[in-house]
C-alpha cells in the first residue's frame, strides 16, 4: 500500500506538566528516530494527537520551531478524547501526527511591531507567537499582549505573563470581565484596553480566541487604521482527518486544517462573523 | 490517450461475451439488477441479471419502476447510488492499533486487498461526478488517500449514453450530459438489436477487439443518434452554471427559512449525492481489548455532529444546515475545483422524503427582489 497519511506514529510522553486546573502540556517524541529527526513544523500548525481506542484531537504546537524533536502540546480537556488524554503520565505512549496548516506569518513579522490578542481560554496558539519572539527577540520591534479572561482563575501562565511584563520592549494588557483581590489588572472586556495601547503603522496582528471577541478586535483595528491584511487570526473548526479531505472544517471555500488554521482578515471577510459558517 | 475505434456494433447477444472478457481478465464486474423495486448496482455474471424492460419514473420525493415491454437492458436513468460507493465506501478501516503484552502500542495499515472492479452502466452524470470526487480525493495539494488512488486505479468503466430523461434530470443545464464524452474505458449506446459501442482508452480497445465487430452502419448510428437526443429532453435546469455570486448575495433570503420548515434534515441528499464526499472517524475497539480500528464513515452536513465543536454546534439548525449544503455544491465549489459540484443527476430530488426540489429552490434563490444585500 502507498502512504497511508491517516496512519498516526508512535510518541512517548516525556512529561506532563498541569498548567491549571483543566490545562496541561504534554511534552512529546517520536519513537521513531528516523521521524524524530526529520519532522519540523511551524508555530501555530498543530498535531493530531490519538489516544488508544478512544480518538483522535487537533492540539497546536507550543514549543519553539528550532527543537522539534521535543514537542510541547498545550491541552485542554473538554471532551471525551482530551479527558482521557489528561489520565496519562510519563512514558506513557500515544498516536501522532503532523503537522498540519498554515501557522503565523512569522516572516512577514520580522521587523515589525507585533500585537498579539488572545482571549478566554484558547491561548496556546498565541504563545507559540510570543515565545517565538521572545527567542529571537532582536528580529522584531514592540511586542504588545493582550490578554482577556472570563475569571481571573482563567489566566494560565500566570507566572509567564509576570515575567513577559518585564521584559523590554514588551507591553502586556490584561482584562478579566470579573475581578477578584488577586486581579491587579483591567476589570471589563479586552476591547476596552485598545485605548491605552499605542499602535504603530507598520503593527502585525495575531490573535486567537472565541470569535466574538476576535470580530470586536478585528473591528477596534480597522478603526485604528491596522490593514486587513496585518491582521492575523486563528480559525477553529470540527477537525477530524487534518488532511482536508473529511468536510468538517470547511470554512466557505477553505479547508481550516490546510488553508488555516490561521489566515488573514482578508482571506475570511467575507463570511467572518456569519453564523452557521 | 488514445484514439477511440470508429463506433462498432454490438449485437444483443453479444453483450455476454464482453462480460465474459472482463471476468476472465480478473474484473469484479459490478452492473445494474432488480433489488427491493430499485435497480442498483451489484455483481453481475450474466446479461440474465440485467432489468429487461424497465424503466425508473422520477419526481420530487417519487421513484418508481415500470415495465414497458422491450427487450432493452439500459431503459432506466439513474440508479439511487452512483460509482461512488465503489470508490469512495460507506465505511472502511483506515488503520488498526494493537496493544501487545508490554502494553506497548502499534499501528498498522489494513490488510491490503484490492481487487479489479468494472462498472457497466455508468451515466454522463456519474462520470463528471468522478471527476470531482478524483479531484478532491486525489488532488496534487495533499497527499492523495491511498484507499481511494487504489480503487480508481483498478477500476473499469463502461459508460452508457442516456436514451430517455427522469423528469428530475438537469445534466444538460449544467453540461455535464446527456452524452459521455470522456472518463470511460468503454461506452455503448443501447439500440433495439445491440448496442453501438465506443472505447475511451487503450484498455478499453483490449476488451472490444476480440469480440470483432464490425463497424456500425448508418442505419444502426441514425437510431443511436435518436435514442440519444431523447434523452436532451430534460424538464429541469440549473439557472446558471455558476450560481457562486447569487448565491452568497442570498445568505438571508426568506427562502431558507420557508426550505428550513420542510427539511427533514434526514441527509437522504448528500447520501445519494455523487459528489459529497464528507466523512467522519470513528474508533472501533475491539471485545478482545488488544486491538481497535480507526473506522471512516460517510458523513453528512445536515447532522448535528458535523458542524460539532467542544460543546457549540455551529449549524444548529436546519435552515443553516441546508444553507451550508447549498452554499458549498453551487457556490464555495467554485472556489475549490472551478466548477458547480452538481452534475444534474437529480438524486437529491428524487430520494429526499419531503419532496424538495433544488432547481425549484435555487431559481427562488436567485430572484433578490426585495432582499437586503448585506454581504
Amino acid at each position: 500500500m502507498m502512504h497511508n497519511p491517516h496512519r498516526p506514529h508512535r510518541a512517548r510522553i516525556v512529561e506532563r506538566i498541569q498548567e491549571s486546573s483543566t490545562v496541561f502540556t504534554l511534552r512529546l517524541e517520536f519513537i521513531d528516530p528516523e521521524l524524530r529527526n526529520s519532522y519540523h513544523f511551524a508555530p501555530g500548525q498543530f498535531n493530531m494527537v490519538y489516544l488508544y481506542g478512544v480518538g483522535e484531537v487537533a492540539i497546536s504546537i507550543v514549543s519553539d520551531p528550532k527543537s522539534p524533536r521535543l514537542l510541547d502540546h498545550a491541552i485542554r480537556t473538554v471532551g471525551r478524547v482530551t479527558h482521557g488524554i489528561s489520565q496519562l503520565k510519563a512514558n506513557d505512549i500515544i498516536g501522532l501526527r503532523g503537522p498540519y496548516g498554515r501557522g503565523w506569518p512569522m516572516v512577514e513579522a520580522e521587523g515589525r511591531d507585533v500585537l498579539v490578542i488572545t482571549g478566554g481560554l484558547g491561548c496556546a496558539p498565541v504563545v507559540s507567537v510570543i515565545n517565538y519572539i521572545n527567542q529571537r527577540r532582536e528580529q522584531f520591534g514592540k511586542l504588545t499582549i493582550l490578554q482577556g479572561v472570563k475569571l481571573p482563575k482563567d489566566l494560565i501562565w500566570r507566572d509567564r505573563f509576570e515575567q513577559w511584563i518585564k521584559t523590554p520592549n514588551t507591553e502586556v494588557f490584561l482584562a478579566a470581565d470579573k475581578g477578584d483581590p488577586t486581579w491587579p489588572w483591567h476589570v471589563g472586556r479586552v476591547v476596552e484596553l485598545f485605548d491605552q495601547m499605542q499602535l504603530s503603522d507598520n503593527t502585525i496582528v495575531m490573535m486567537c480566541g472565541p470569535e466574538g471577541m476576535m470580530q470586536a478586535c478585528v473591528h477596534e483595528l480597522l478603526l485604528r487604521d491596522i490593514k486587513e491584511r496585518s491582521i492575523y487570526l486563528s480559525m477553529e473548526r470540527n477537525m477530524q482527518c487534518a488532511l482536508s479531505q473529511c468536510g468538517h472544517c470547511q470554512y466557505g471555500a477553505d479547508f481550516v486544517c490546510r488553508d488555516g488554521p490561521v489566515f488573514s482578515f482578508d482571506q475570511i471577510k467575507p463570511l467572518f462573523g456569519r453564523k452557521g459558517f | 490517450m488514445t484514439q477511440p475505434l470508429s463506433p462498432q456494433f454490438l449485437p444483443r447477444d453479444q453483450l455476454q461475451r464482453l462480460l465474459d472478457g472482463l471476468h476472465q481478465a480478473g474484473h469484479k464486474t459490478y452492473g445494474p439488477q432488480l433489488c427491493d423495486g430499485a435497480i442498483v448496482y451489484a455483481p453481475l455474471n450474466t446479461v440474465e441479471e440485467l432489468p429487461q424492460g424497465v424503466e425508473d419514473h422520477h419526481a420530487p420525493g417519487s421513484y418508481r419502476l415500470k415495465e414497458n415491454g422491450s427487450q432493452r437492458w439500459f431503459d432506466w436513468v439513474s440508479t439511487p447510488q452512483g460509482i461512488k460507493p465503489l470508490l469512495f465506501k460507506p465505511r472502511e478501516i483506515l488503520w488498526r492499533a494493537t496493544r501487545d503484552a508490554t502494553g506497548a502500542i502499534h499501528f498498522k495499515n489494513p490488510e491490503n486487498s484490492t481487487e479489479k472492479v468494472a462498472i457497466i452502466g455508468a451515466r454522463a452524470c456519474d462520470l463528471a461526478a468522478l471527476a470531482l470526487q478524483d479531484r478532491h480525493f486525489l488532488s496534487i495539494e495533499q497527499t492523495p488517500d491511498p484507499f481511494y488512488a487504489e480503487r480508481r486505479r483498478h477500476l473499469f468503466i463502461i459508460a452508457i449514453n442516456c436514451t430517455r430523461a427522469a423528469d428530475t434530470c438537469f445534466c444538460v443545464s449544467c453540461g455535464d450530459g446527456p452524452k459521455c464524452e470522456h472518463g470511460f474505458d468503454i461506452a455503448m449506446t443501447e439500440i433495439e438489436h445491440g448496442f453501438i459501442i465506443v472505447s475511451g482508452s487503450l484498455q478499453g480497445k483490449q476488451f472490444i477487439k476480440p469480440l470483432a465487430l464490425n463497424s456500425a452502419d448508418p442505419a444502426q448510428l441514425d437510431e443511436a443518434a435518436q435514442r440519444e437526443a431523447n434523452a436532451t429532453q430534460q424538464q429541469r435546469a440549473v439557472p446558471s452554471q455558476n450560481m457562486r455570486e447569487t448565491l452568497f448575495n442570498a445568505l438571508d433570503h426568506p427562502q431558507w427559512d420557508d426550505i428550513a420548515s420542510r427539511c427533514l434534515s434526514c441527509g437522504n441528499c448528500t447520501a445519494v449525492c455523487p459528489s459529497c464526499f464528507c466523512y467522519s472517524e470513528q474508533a472501533a475497539p475491539q471485545l478482545d481489548g488488544n486491538s481497535t480500528e480507526q473506522l471512516r464513515e460517510w458523513d453528512s452536513c445536515f447532522t448535528q455532529g458535523h458542524s460539532y465543536m467542544h460543546g457549540i454546534t455551529l449549524r444548529n439548525d436546519t435552515r443553516l444546515r441546508y444553507r451550508q449544503w447549498l452554499t458549498h455544491k453551487f457556490a464555495s465549489w467554485h472556489d475549490q475545483q472551478g466548477r458547480s459540484g452538481c452534475t444534474g443527476c437529480g438524486r437529491c430530488i428524487s430520494w429526499c422524503p419531503a419532496g424538495i426540489d433544488i432547481i425549484e429552490e435555487l431559481t427562488i434563490l436567485s430572484d433578490n427582489r426585495g432582499v437586503a444585500d448585506d454581504a
